[in-house]
């Protein structure tokens, strides 16, 4: 319980920043509806002017229109998607391997708790503050849809269902995160690690979907929860739902595992 | 009783070793001299008795429990000072210290302040803004303040000033004499002799012995300097001497063995002057590594 507590103390920064950027953003993006909503027809024809690729590329698609409040929603949901998932990426490698990075370790490894304790702690501690950062896009959501509806009709449903994939897209990145850095003889930048990571794996969707091609939507989180996607279905890929907690369970388990037996070397 | 007891112990990374059938045991209430220069395997010998990485083959075991079995247990009782201090920065040196001190079943408080009063730490600075040494300290207060049964020194000394190394050997002496048993690693002999009653000494990752630091000096070594202008060293190639070296008009070695024989040696020369002394440790030590 200390170490989480002091985990999170050493979180507190950084959910702040993160907290309040991606509140910031989703708000000043949801912001614009109401204009494009002026412009409708316009925003129509210029849309349809552009091949289904391109469209299919920033996670547009064709039955569920940009112009309608749900649809817009949906595509700004696929661009908080990407800060969403660098952060826990970034919390994923660092929360272990800055203790080695550092040097911390000599002093919490040596201290009378397991490494089990200290692997559960952090990560409970990294899920709380990623779970904070959830809360508040869900808060967020709610109020630009309510504030920028431009007079139409909101899909609470639809909404809930999208929100409630955020948990599965942060732990998937931070399960893998924590994989990569037990992974590695030593992880010298975190950022290049987490921004890979989330930012690699989006582009990956962004050409798997542009390609239509099945195997690359699999492997990654942004097309196993593509917002619009959900938005029309109402529901899961539950295929894709499947192999997104098979990942996260394997990272998880083989991560906890693999630090049990991690030599953490001197100087 | 055997507060530490290594049996066999072996670790290699890969190919490299890093040390051997480490095989020796450490008593209640001693205080452990481990001694070798840098890289022969005191640190990866330590850091196995902390579980911070796993032997290859082999075993160590602690207050009678394995060491990596019963880790978390055994560590309760463990005072440990890295040879390298770095601690989260950002922290002031009391709330590193509180941290430290949650992990203990134990009311530290009043150690606290009693060992940071000792050491003349102040405790309400960050630790980023302190100096090497003023880490040391923090390093020293850390390792004690749950007054642990074991403590386990690894080059504790360096970034200390001389007074301040005093007063802390003052303290480990007092905690060894409140029961505490003391492991501690150095390059430097004059250290472990100034604490240590035994010493155990490790070269390429393998303990080449073991002695009383007593007996090591009182070995019958003594060290002879012989001055005089015509002085043939090479009759001083017998049983028995060490480290014989020539420079102009002086010779010295190590002897070991009935000094009447280099008496006898010695008066065949046309001498200006002979010392016979005590070697220091390293000049005794120095014969292990060569």
């Amino acid at each position: 319980m200390n170490i989480y507590k002091f985990e999170l103390k050493m979180l507190i920064k950084s959910i702040i920043i993160w907290g309040s950027s991606i509140s910031f953003g989703l708000l000043l993006y949801m912001a614009f509806f109401p204009l494009i909503m002026v412009d409708n027809d316009a925003m129509l024809d210029l849309l349809s002017s552009y091949p289904e690729e391109f469209l299919a590329f920033f996670g547009m698609n064709a039955d569920l229109s940009f112009t309608s409040i749900m649809g817009y929603f949906g595509v700004t949901i696929s661009f908080i998607y990407i800060p969403l998932a660098i952060q826990a990426s970034l919390y994923g490698v660092s929360i272990l391997s800055v203790e080695e990075r550092e040097y911390t370790a000599d002093f919490l490894l040596t201290k009378p708790i397991s490494r089990k304790q200290i692997f559960m702690s952090k990560f409970l501690a990294a899920f709380t503050a990623l779970t904070i950062i959830n809360v508040l896009v869900w808060i967020f959501s709610f109020v630009s849809l309510l504030s920028f509806n431009g007079g139409m009709t909101i899909d609470y449903a639809g909404a809930i269902i999208l929100l409630s994939s955020i948990v599965l897209l942060q732990l998937f990145f931070l399960t893998v995160g924590l994989l990569i850095s037990v992974l590695v003889r030593k992880v010298t930048s975190v950022i290049g690690y987490s921004m890979g990571l989330g930012f690699g794996l989006y582009i990956l969707s962004s050409f798997g979907k542009m390609l239509s091609i099945g195997f690359i939507q699999a492997l990654t989180p942004y097309t196993h929860f593509d917002p619009v996607t959900i938005l029309v279905d109402r529901t899961y890929n539950w295929g894709y739902f499947l192999i997104n907690i098979i990942v996260i369970i394997i990272s998880f388990s083989l991560g906890y595992f693999l630090y049990q037996k991690r030599n953490i070397k001197a100087l | 009783m055997d507060i530490i007891k290594f049996d066999k112990l072996t670790k290699y990374y890969g190919e490299v070793k890093g040390c051997e059938n480490i095989d020796f045991a450490v008593k209640e209430g001693e205080i452990m001299g481990f001694i070798g220069p840098n890289g022969a395997g005191k640190s990866t010998t330590i850091r196995t008795m902390l579980s911070l990485i796993y032997p290859t083959s082999g075993s160590v075991s602690i207050f009678g429990k394995d060491a990596i079995e019963f880790g978390p247990e055994v560590r309760e009782e463990i005072g440990y000072l890295p040879s390298e201090i770095f601690y989260y920065d950002k922290m002031k040196v009391i709330d590193l210290l509180k941290y430290s001190a949650t992990f203990y079943d134990k009311e530290c408080d009043e150690k606290i302040i009693y060992l940071a009063e000792i050491m003349e730490l102040d405790l309400n600075r960050k630790i980023q803004d302190l100096s090497y040494g003023n880490k040391k300290k923090v390093g020293i207060v850390q390792g004690l303040l749950h007054s642990p049964k074991l403590i386990i020194l690894d080059e504790p000394t360096s970034g200390l000033d001389p007074l301040m190394q005093q007063k802390f050997f003052n303290l480990i002496r007092e905690e060894n004499k409140n029961g505490a048993t003391v492991l501690f690693s150095s390059h430097i002999l004059s250290e472990v002799q100034q604490l240590c009653d035994r010493v155990a000494i490790i070269k390429n990752g393998e303990i080449i012995s073991i002695q009383e630091i007593k007996s090591l000096r009182e070995d019958t070594y003594k060290k002879f300097i012989l001055k005089g202008t015509k002085i043939d060293k090479s009759k001083f190639v017998i049983d028995g001497i060490t480290k014989l070296e020539q420079t102009d008009h002086k010779v010295s070695f190590l002897f070991r063995g009935d000094i009447n024989e280099i008496i006898k040696i010695a008066a065949t020369f046309k001498l200006t002057d002979i010392s016979i002394e005590e070697p220091t440790l390293e000049e005794i030590f120095m014969h292990y590594y060569e």
